[in-house]
């Protein structure tokens, strides 16, 4: 269910229609897997995934460590190492098949029409060059400027992100800046060619708790701003419940359930998506309130178990739910995807024998 | 170069190439955390190989038969048999005889003695002394460690070849004499690699669990920082009597290691390479130099394979 | 900056002075002494005071070092014992032997280890890597001393393409200078490129790992550009401080060759005083010696702060 455009692809470049012109989805992914191959087995980290994310919108991507999120991410660029690693299914990107394309052909999408900022911006910048190179190197590299336009444009990106004096800091280096400004900067090098589609890894997780509220805004406003897509990987559910249109969570590889924000915080299905709700403190609770955790630990990715990946920790598990394993099907609205053989209800547990049969006749979502 | 680094000078005062504190190797791809690096993890953990026990292998027998020697039925290496001048390998003389018709295997074996005991001996006391030195320099700090550390720069900066060639020289070209001068030598290089590994460890958090705990610092060095130190010396140690070896082979090229008749393989090649030997026997240099390329190779494999077993920056230095 | 550079200049004079003291001390501080030399074994007890007298050399040690050291400041070094050459006339002409064979073989080492570790950093264990990093093991355990003789042998007596001796200087004829210095800089290189290329390669994968790698990856960077530019950058660090310790050791590898290779060096020169007891010359040669080992340590930890932004600004 693509929406392919006529574009062309001359001598192997590829000609990328206007953002206006094209029309949604932006990005399609369908059922992606990336493995890898280690000494003990095959890593399943990206097991199934499929979803689409529409121009202009933000995608979160929620879920525990290990879940296999920030793989996702950097499969979908196609950021991945060369060797030992096995990646299926197709991700269409304004209507070009990402996964085919040639290392010179990705690297023309790379910066230029789909860029990712990275969790830890101390690591992620190089130490050892300057920050306003950082970002022209992106400039020169895709747009067709010259060096003292690509300097101005730098000034004028750390200017909208926010970094004071920016005539000067352009000549630092990212040691010199405190956490947050450096994450401001990886936020101007990933913009700075405008890309349609932007990949945020954690881009807050580090950062001091008020820090990462200025970084979110600002985030949300440049993506107004440029009319962008935005994809946001993180942990912490709280993150994404004001931000993201829509949330996906992800759990052992694969996509748990997937709805527009506020049909997943009022209908929730799954169990799992309602514990991570459950996880989050909440100031209004009274000092001394237990952190309800949710008990023991993600799933073997190389040898997964065979009926219901979250079974082993589900408050509600049933026979059923570890023998086989639950698709994913669509719930009352048809944005609203999960995969549990006894959903919550309404926000309460399922009923003790067989699915309630309020629930739509099962059919696959793709 | 790991971000996380410290450069202070590195050559003068401070240490040389900071600390590399918690680097971690990359990740371990069944949690997929973080960035999907090189799955083969290319420099940490990989097996020992086949070639690293060749290495021991050689290592051992050149070590055993220099032991044994005196067992062994060889003919005397400083029997001059003049019915045998430079004759070629044989039954009776499996590496042939020099010009002087001394049985070259002898003369090897009993050579590896002076290689060996010198490589080792003189690390073993660089190690004693610089490592207990840099033990407690990198853990305590303070003024005793700012005067030994500039101490030892200072000590490095002195050309060692001169001394050593001064002080052998006039003092005496016995075993003993080359292996105690060599040894004081190396103890500043092991007093800084092993002060930069407990600096390391110094800092971490299990030492300070320790404290916590009414640990004295006695029992910190000796319990925590110790076991933690020792393969970084070890390794680095063995690269460095590769080098005392080295070193015992040039100076017996200026004629000042142990003296003549007394084999060395460092003598032996000397002796292969003058009165026009080379021309007329190339066997009396090529025999020892071959063995001696074999051991200093093993040496640097095995102190290589260790070495990347225990994920020892280079850095260290 | 010139804070620091003062700083560091203080630094050279005291660790300078220090050497000084050491080396004095080295050298009378052992036994024996010139006479028996200069007059021969038969000598009577009486002429060798009545030559130590003349010598200087019965007056109290910190005496003669204060004598020692105000002419040394003067520029006067003093002279040998036996030769009566000037020992700044010894130096001058064998130290740029030494010189041009370790710049000659960093050159060389340099070289072959830097385009060597770009290639094989980006593919590791595979043919060409596995070929390399044995080789330079190879190189590793061939000392000058091991290599001499088999370049000689080989090169030299066997093919004749390059001369066993000699030494022509460089602003005699450049051209035969560096003909001569072909096989004695080889031999002396060996060590280096092992070294060099070992630390580039690994420091070089290691960085490649780093996210900021990846983060450049993601800009559409080339991987071309990604080695020179981000990945090469920090790995220059190490390289300039291994080369400042490698240096050092490679002293005693440039004496052996240039002996090895009769070429009037400082080595030869050494050895020679040492055995003959020729005071003035080994103080005056380890002198300057240890001093242009000190200045070297001190240039390389200027283009430290040069090139490493991080160094200063911390």
């Amino acid at each position: 269910m693509s929406n392919r455009q006529a574009v062309g692809v001359t001598e192997g470049r590829i000609e990328f229609p206007d953002v206006t012109d094209f029309a949604d989805p932006l990005l399609v992914v369908n059922d992606l897997h990336t493995s890898f191959r280690t000494g003990r087995g095959t890593v399943h980290a990206v097991d199934g995934v499929s979803f689409s994310v529409n121009r202009g919108t933000t995608l979160g991507v929620v879920g525990e460590s290990g879940s296999g999120k920030t793989v996702l991410a950097r499969s979908i660029m196609g950021l991945l190492p060369v060797r030992d690693v096995i990646r299926s299914g197709t991700v269409e990107f304004t209507g070009h098949e990402m996964t085919t394309m040639a290392p010179a052909q990705l690297r023309q999408v790379w910066g230029a029409q789909m860029s990712m900022i990275f969790q830890d911006p101390m690591t992620a910048l190089n130490p050892v060059v300057r920050i306003g190179n950082q970002i022209t190197d992106s400039l020169r590299l895709h747009l067709d400027i010259d060096r003292k336009e690509a300097n101005a444009t730098a000034v004028e990106l750390l200017r909208s992100v926010g970094i004071p004096s920016p005539e000067e800091r352009i000549r630092w280096y990212p040691f010199q800046l405190s956490g947050g400004m450096r994450q401001r900067v990886m936020i101007a090098i990933a913009l700075a060619c405008a890309p349609r589609l932007v990949l945020a890894d954690e881009p807050t997780t580090g950062l001091d708790v008020s820090v990462q509220a200025q970084i979110l805004d600002l985030l949300q406003a440049m993506q107004r701003e440029r009319h962008m897509a935005m994809i946001l990987v993180t942990h912490d559910l709280g993150v994404v419940a004001k931000r993201a249109d829509e949330i996906a969570v992800m759990y052992a590889g694969r996509i748990v359930e997937r709805a527009p924000t506020r049909t997943l915080f009022a209908h929730t299905r799954m169990p799992y998506t309602r514990a991570l709700m459950n996880s989050i403190p909440r100031l209004a609770d009274p000092s001394g309130t237990r952190l309800q955790a949710i008990a023991g630990r993600p799933p073997d990715l190389i040898h997964p178990p065979q009926g219901c990946r979250f079974a082993p920790r589900c408050p509600y598990v049933q026979d059923k739910c570890r023998e086989s394993d639950p698709p994913l099907r669509t719930a009352a609205s048809s944005e609203h995807v999960f995969a549990c053989w006894f959903p919550l209800v309404d926000g309460a547990p399922p009923p003790a024998a067989g699915p309630t049969p309020s629930l739509d006749p099962e059919t696959q979502s793709s | 170069m790991p971000t996380e680094h410290k450069v202070h000078s590195p050559t003068l005062g401070g240490t040389l190439a900071g600390t590399v504190p918690g680097q971690t190797p990359p990740i371990v791809v069944a949690t997929a955390l973080g960035a999907p690096g090189s799955p083969d993890d290319i420099l940490a953990k990989r097996p020992l190989g086949p070639l690293f026990w060749f290495a021991l292998a050689w290592v051992a027998i050149v070590a055993i038969s220099a032991i044994i020697a005196n067992l062994l039925p060889l003919q005397a290496p400083n029997f001059q048999n003049y019915t045998a001048i430079n004759a070629s390998p044989s039954i009776h003389h499996l590496l042939g005889t020099d010009d002087l018709g001394r049985d070259l295997l002898s003369r090897i074996v009993f050579g590896a003695r002076v290689s060996l005991v010198v490589g080792f001996a003189a690390v073993g006391i660089g190690l004693v002394i610089g490592g207990a030195l840099g033990l407690i320099s990198g853990f305590k700090g303070g003024a005793f460690d700012i005067a030994f550390n500039a101490a030892s720069f200072v000590i490095l900066a002195f050309p060692a070849i001169v001394a050593v060639i001064a002080i052998v020289a006039f003092w005496g070209q016995t075993l003993t004499k080359i292996t105690v001068i060599i040894g004081v030598g190396t103890i500043p290089i092991m007093f800084r690699v092993v002060r930069a590994s407990s600096l390391s460890f110094a800092n971490r958090d299990f030492v300070m669990a320790a404290r916590t705990l009414g640990a004295t610092s006695r029992r910190i060095i000796f319990r925590e920082i110790l076991p933690n130190v020792v393969p970084a010396a070890v390794s680095f140690g063995l690269i460095t009597v590769a080098g005392v070896i080295v070193l015992e082979g040039s100076l017996a090229f200026l004629g000042l290691s142990v003296a003549l008749p007394t084999p060395s393989w460092g003598n032996l090649i000397a002796e292969g390479t003058s009165n026009g030997n080379l021309q007329t026997n190339p066997y009396i240099m090529m025999w020892p130099a071959l063995a001696m390329f074999l051991l200093l190779l093993s040496i640097n494999l095995i102190g290589d394979r260790l070495r990347q077993r225990f994920d020892i920056r280079e850095g260290l230095l | 900056m010139l804070k620091y550079l003062l700083k560091r200049l203080a630094q050279l004079v005291v660790i300078s002075f220090i050497i000084s003291v050491l080396v004095f001390l080295l050298v009378h501080l052992l036994p024996g002494d010139p006479t028996t030399i200069i007059l021969g074994v038969n000598a009577t007890a009486a002429n060798r005071q009545n030559l130590l007298h003349q010598l200087g050399l019965n007056l109290p040690l910190y005496h003669q070092y204060w004598i020692w050291i105000s002419n040394v400041f003067h520029g006067n070094l003093g002279q040998s014992y036996l030769t009566h050459a000037t020992v700044t006339h010894t130096i001058a002409n064998g130290f740029p032997i030494d010189l041009e064979l370790i710049i000659i073989s960093q050159v060389v080492a340099f070289a072959v280890a830097i385009p060597l570790a770009l290639i094989t950093a980006r593919r590791p264990n595979r043919p060409l890597d596995n070929v390399a990093t044995t080789g330079t093991f190879g190189l590793l355990a061939l000392p000058p001393f091991l290599l001499a003789p088999i370049f000689v042998a080989v090169f030299a007596v066997g093919l004749h393409w390059f001369p066993a001796t000699g030494y022509v200087p460089f602003t005699q004829n450049p051209a035969t200078n560096l003909h001569d210095m072909v096989l004695p800089g080889l031999a002396l290189t060996a060590g280096s490129i092992a070294v060099y290329y070992r630390l580039l390669r690994s420091d070089l994968i290691m960085t490649l790992q780093e996210d900021f790698i990846t983060m450049a990856r993601s800009k559409g960077l080339s991987n071309t550009r990604i080695m020179w530019r981000q990945a090469f950058r920090p790995s220059t660090f190490s390289l300039l401080a291994v080369a400042g310790v490698n240096i050092g050791s490679l002293l005693a590898g440039t004496f052996i060759v240039e002996y090895l290779f009769a070429m009037d060096g400082l080595g030869f020169s050494i050895v020679a005083a040492v055995q003959q007891r020729d005071y003035l010359v080994v103080q005056g040669i380890t002198l300057v010696v240890a001093i242009a080992y000190v200045v070297l340590q001190f240039i390389i930890d200027f283009l430290f702060t040069v090139v490493d932004p991080r160094v200063i600004r911390e």
